[in-house]
């Protein structure tokens, strides 16, 4: 506060105090006053013989850290450590068998642990490098995994319902074997060729229909009425047709990733701009070398727009497609038939499974995206 | 190499834009060609290159094609035209990948281009990272790669700045100076006419006709002088008088429709 008195450009009460800090501190000191959960029936306060207090402390001390030190970076690490600390509180507290769902002097604690750690993240969000790029997505995700790993196990959601990511990491341990069979199935044979296909002959069919123009008015309403069509009502007929393996879940994937991939492309070829085309027609070139060295590097990011589309189409057609018939492997089957044996926990490492993957594709086709059109006026240098 | 222009009508369904042009073009000459907008200089631009087919008319070259020439009638774009996924290197070259030159024949031609128009040191720079002139310096040693019979130039500084222009027209003497290009140089800033140019076409509002064909007499090389400032203010104020009543007519109209 000296700080406010001598220096004359912080005139206002507003910019006079921490107040971000003081948001921080109420909730905090009003969970002093409330218990942190019960043991055996009976509510249990902040100095009921846990090691709570050692916790608080080290908090505070963390957060004076914070405000003393001499540069504002440095101060968001040392928070950083009291948020960590804090959200440590409850597992220590569940190891020693208490129940937290009434422990609302703990809650207020977490809340006030969350708006530190805004702080934080506003701080790094700030800082130019890995750390903006890696670390502050990071420690978001890593937040959001711990938050539903306490709320789930602090009020102790039937695992049927939500389990907790710990227990989900551990059924993916388990089952290692056999998921990674059902990614064989599902990914690398069904989706990979479907997706092959389906983006191959729209992108194929698009450069036919912008040279012969009623292919492309025809086509594109067409598009509409596809992208319309539910795939649960595909998915069976193209079991029928091409039967319980791969081909009709490739099948599928064409059917949903072909029009995507065609209006993106037809879109991308028609990006040129007329005085290039000039250029082009200038130097005497024919329309093959002007679809090469000109249309389609211009096409590049409507194309990757389509790819990056279509990633996360092709596996969810193909998940929703094995639920109507496959071999017994595959991450659609094992989702359907572990549902039915209220076997949960496998059903959820299958979706992370496939949650991964799908992000996994799209960041390799983002980054690819990054490497061959850092010439776009979107890919802005940081 | 000349070109010879006889009788030129364009039309774009109803609209006439270049209406019963005759225009001859001697080796080496540069012609400035100025007019109000929408008077149909760019079509005339495209017509003289090949990329539009006029409605009527006939449209001829003539003339020898020099040493190493390999596309004889060549463009400079206004918005330079270069392809943004493509170095300063590449883009030069682009207009030498379809032709079947030595590797070591290529890489002196880009090197001669990059060399003249001082951009040795930007050859692995994309076109994102240079600035409005340097771009143009691209583009004009791109048109250079080709050992060009005839440029065309359509409004190749209006996308500049002031002091880039005074630049690049230096450029394009120093050019004229070596090399007896002809060339067809379509402007609406009456200043690079007068610099650059050996005779000055005014067209008309839309359609485009010929309204007068002015010569500057003063060579080039000595515009710069005090001597020659009187025949050019003359001339200029000359230029200036047609080129405002087609311009103003031009704006009647288009506020009219």
């Amino acid at each position: 506060m000296s700080e406010a008195m001598t220096n004359p450009y912080r005139t206002s009460l507003r910019s006079a105090a921490d107040w971000g800090l003081v948001a921080v501190a109420l909730p905090a000191l009003a969970a002093l006053a409330l218990p942190l959960g019960s043991q055996d029936g009976a509510p249990v306060g902040w100095f009921g013989g846990t090691m709570a207090p050692l916790f608080l402390i080290g908090v505070v001390l963390a957060v004076i850290a914070g405000r003393s030190a001499p540069k504002r970076v440095w101060g968001a690490w040392a928070e950083l450590a009291g948020v960590t600390l804090a959200w440590l509180l409850p597992f220590h507290l569940l190891e020693e068998g208490m129940d937290l769902s009434a422990g609302w002097g703990l809650w207020l604690f977490l809340v006030a642990a969350t708006l530190l750690l805004w702080r934080v993240m506003g701080v790094l969000a700030g800082v130019p490098g890995w750390t903006r790029s890696v670390i502050v997505p990071g420690l978001f995700g890593l937040g959001l995994l711990v938050g539903w790993e306490v709320l789930v196990r602090g009020f102790q959601v039937p695992a049927i319902l939500l389990p907790p990511p710990s227990r989900i990491a551990a059924a993916l341990g388990a089952n290692a074997p056999v998921l990674w069979d059902d990614f064989r199935q599902t990914v690398l044979t069904s989706v990979l060729r479907g997706y092959v296909m389906g983006c191959g002959a729209g992108f194929l069919v698009a450069i036919l229909a912008d040279r012969v123009p009623f292919l492309a008015r025809g086509l594109l309403p067409l598009g509409n009425l596809a992208s319309a069509i539910p795939v649960v009502g595909i998915a069976p007929i193209m079991v029928m047709w091409f039967g319980f393996d791969w081909q009709s879940k490739a099948a599928v994937i064409v059917v949903m990733t072909f029009f995507p991939m065609l209006i993106n492309t037809l879109a991308g070829l028609g990006n040129s701009e007329r005085i290039q085309l000039d250029l082009m027609r200038s130097y005497g070139a024919g329309y093959g070398r002007t679809l090469v060295k000109l249309r389609l590097p211009s096409a590049l990011p409507f194309l990757f727009n389509g790819l990056k589309i279509n990633s996360t189409l092709a596996l969810i057609g193909a998940i929703v497609a094995e639920f109507f018939g496959t071999p017994v492997v595959g991450m659609g089957f094992r989702i359907s038939t572990e549902v039915a044996r209220m076997n949960l926990d496998i059903v959820w490492a299958t979706i992370a499974v496939a949650a991964l993957t799908g992000s996994g594709l799209y960041g390799a086709l983002a980054l690819l995206e990054r490497l061959t059109t850092a010439w776009h006026p979107s890919m802005r240098r940081r | 190499m000349r070109l010879l222009v006889s009788d030129l009508t364009h039309r774009y369904d109803d609209l006439t834009v270049l209406d019963g042009i005759d225009l001859t073009l001697a080796e080496g000459e540069i012609l400035a060609v100025i007019g109000p907008s929408g008077c149909g200089k760019s079509t005339l631009l495209g017509i003289a290159g090949g990329i539009v087919a006029p409605t009527s008319g006939s449209i001829r070259v003539e003339g020898e094609v020099p040493d190493g020439c390999l596309n004889p009638i060549t463009f400079i774009f206004q918005d330079f035209a270069l392809l943004p996924w493509r170095t300063v290197e590449d883009n030069i070259a682009l207009v030498l990948e379809h032709h079947r030159l030595s590797t070591a024949e290529r890489r002196e031609r880009v090197d001669s281009g990059l060399r003249r128009m001082g951009l040795s040191e930007f050859r692995n720079a994309l076109p994102k990272q240079l600035s409005g002139g340097m771009r143009q310096r691209v583009g004009i040693a791109r048109a250079l790669a080709v050992r060009p019979a005839m440029l065309l130039l359509d409004e190749p500084l209006s996308a500049l700045d002031a002091q880039t222009r005074e630049l690049l027209m230096d450029d394009f003497l120093e050019l004229w100076r070596r090399e007896k290009t002809t060339a067809l140089y379509v402007t609406h800033n009456l200043d690079e006419a007068l610099r650059l140019a050996d005779r000055v076409c005014v067209l008309s509002r839309r359609p485009g006709r010929i309204r007068e064909l002015v010569t500057i007499e003063e060579p080039r090389e000595r515009r710069q002088e005090p001597s020659a400032q009187a025949h050019l203010a003359e001339v200029r104020d000359r230029l200036w008088h047609l080129m405002k009543a087609e311009a103003q007519m031009a704006d009647r109209e288009i506020a009219r429709a």
